[in-house]
């Protein structure tokens, strides 16, 4: 049955919203766990620990979204897991998001100078309690503005849950072109609302980035 | 449950795979081409360029920039019809990635303009040189130098997004996948292969850009 573009339907659209940033929020946090494990692995003082984290982030940053979304959502029904989209699309997610959160917050660890840690060892501190009391601090100031932009890269691209069947705001799109036989209209509308979300954190992570250069 | 991979009749549909690949890497070729002039000449508008040219520059890029190749993708492909444009998948695809990439990429080449010093634009300037000479011969190469890497990257990048046009049935790697999928049922092999192709790719991507970098600007 086809029925006309209404209001109603822009509403629902708005109501799919709240999917999309509900993957975004468990893609961040589950991608932010594994980021960090990355991002520490990658400056560890241990040879093979940062191989393990080069090769996770080679892997992961040279491979589609996409076909980590079918692996999951496909490959773990094999080995006897009942797979819904929502746990697919947040191990895909979080893969993802931590090959890139873990480089991000690498370099920021890394932009602390190295004598920053001397003075650390030098007051007898462990390795983690330099970490912890010394780097991290200074660090988390680099890290808050590419952060937030990623954020944006990661709502744009829990698009791509609507391949697997993941109801979300593009999901939501596919499903009210369907009935209403009005793509344009519909598929502006949805870029409008992805726009609304995203160009906001844009603007804060551009002025959070220009404070940043500014107290240096 | 146990269950055993096997991966023959996914090889066995390596000839289709391969016309796959094939598109892949046309879709990317053409791409990083088109990115990159709509990059150079957004980028040269928006930093040089009078007002006029500079604002429609801008609200592209936002646009383009916060919204998802997905959903643009879906305008071109499903809306523009609509319009009385109707274009095949292959090239709704190839628009849209362009379109998509050439925004990225002005944002990455304005960066580049812009980190060139003013004083080596002024001693262009008290050399008598014209502003397109200034561009031609004082600003230009080393602000490809410097916008290089980041450029590189953004390529690889789309390279793996080009995935997604898959989704409007441009038969592209993934688009064959999916059709390997759907007759062989090796789900998990198929995609575990895919998989496995584009980081290939990316790798031998990179590996292709870093020679570039090195024969072009590394050894001036």
């Amino acid at each position: 049955m086809i029925r006309e573009f209404s209001f109603n339907d822009v509403l629902y659209l708005v109501a799919a919203m709240r999917w999309t940033l509900a993957l975004t929020a468990i893609a961040f946090l589950g991608g932010g766990l594994v980021g960090l494990t990355v991002a520490l692995l990658r400056v560890s003082a241990f040879a093979p620990l940062r191989w393990v984290g080069t090769i996770y982030v080679l892997a992961v940053q040279g491979t589609p979204l996409l076909a980590w979304l079918f692996v999951f959502f496909f490959g773990l029904s094999i080995v006897g897991v009942e797979v819904s989209p929502w746990i697919a699309a947040a191990a895909a997610y979080s893969i993802y998001a931590g090959a890139f959160l873990g480089e991000i917050w690498r370099g920021c660890l890394q932009a602390i100078p190295k004598t920053q840690w001397e003075a650390g060892a030098s007051l007898g501190l462990s390795f983690t309690s330099q970490l912890r009391y010394i780097i991290v601090p200074q660090a988390t100031r680099l890290a808050i503005p590419p952060t937030v932009g990623f954020l944006v890269q990661l709502i744009k691209n829990t698009s791509l849950a609507a391949v697997i069947g993941f109801i979300e705001l593009t999901r939501e799109g596919q499903l009210t072109t369907a009935v209403t036989f009005r793509p344009f209209t519909v598929y502006l509308t949805v870029a409008a609302l992805y726009f609304a979300l995203c160009f906001p954190l844009t603007q804060v992570a551009r002025r959070l980035e220009r404070r940043l250069h500014v107290a240096r | 449950m146990s269950y055993s991979l096997q991966f023959r009749d996914v090889f066995a549909a390596w000839e289709f795979l391969l016309d796959g690949l094939v598109l892949t890497l046309e879709l990317s070729a053409v791409t990083m081409i088109a990115g990159l002039a709509i990059g150079l000449g957004g980028a040269a508008a928006r930093v040089y360029g009078p007002r006029w040219l500079k604002t429609p520059v801008a609200i592209y890029v936002e646009t383009i920039r916060n919204t998802p190749l997905i959903v643009q993708l879906f305008l071109i492909f499903f809306g523009l019809p609509s319009a009385g444009v109707k274009l095949d998948a292959n090239t709704a695809a190839m628009i849209a990635l362009s379109i998509n990439l050439g925004a990225y990429s002005v944002e990455i080449v304005r960066a580049g303009l812009e980190a060139i010093p003013r004083s080596q634009i002024e001693a262009g300037q008290s050399l008598g040189l014209s502003g397109v000479q200034i561009f031609r011969y004082v600003i230009i190469f080393p602000a490809l130098r410097l916008m290089f890497p980041a450029l590189a990257s953004q390529f690889i990048l789309l390279m793996l997004a080009t995935s997604v046009v898959s989704q409007i049935s441009a038969q592209d790697l993934f688009h064959t996948a999916s059709i390997v999928q759907s007759r062989t049922f090796r789900d998990f092999e198929v995609y575990i292969v895919v998989a496995a192709v584009y980081l290939a790719l990316a790798l031998v991507f990179r590996l292709l850009f870093a020679a570039l970098y090195h024969f072009v600007f590394a050894r001036r």
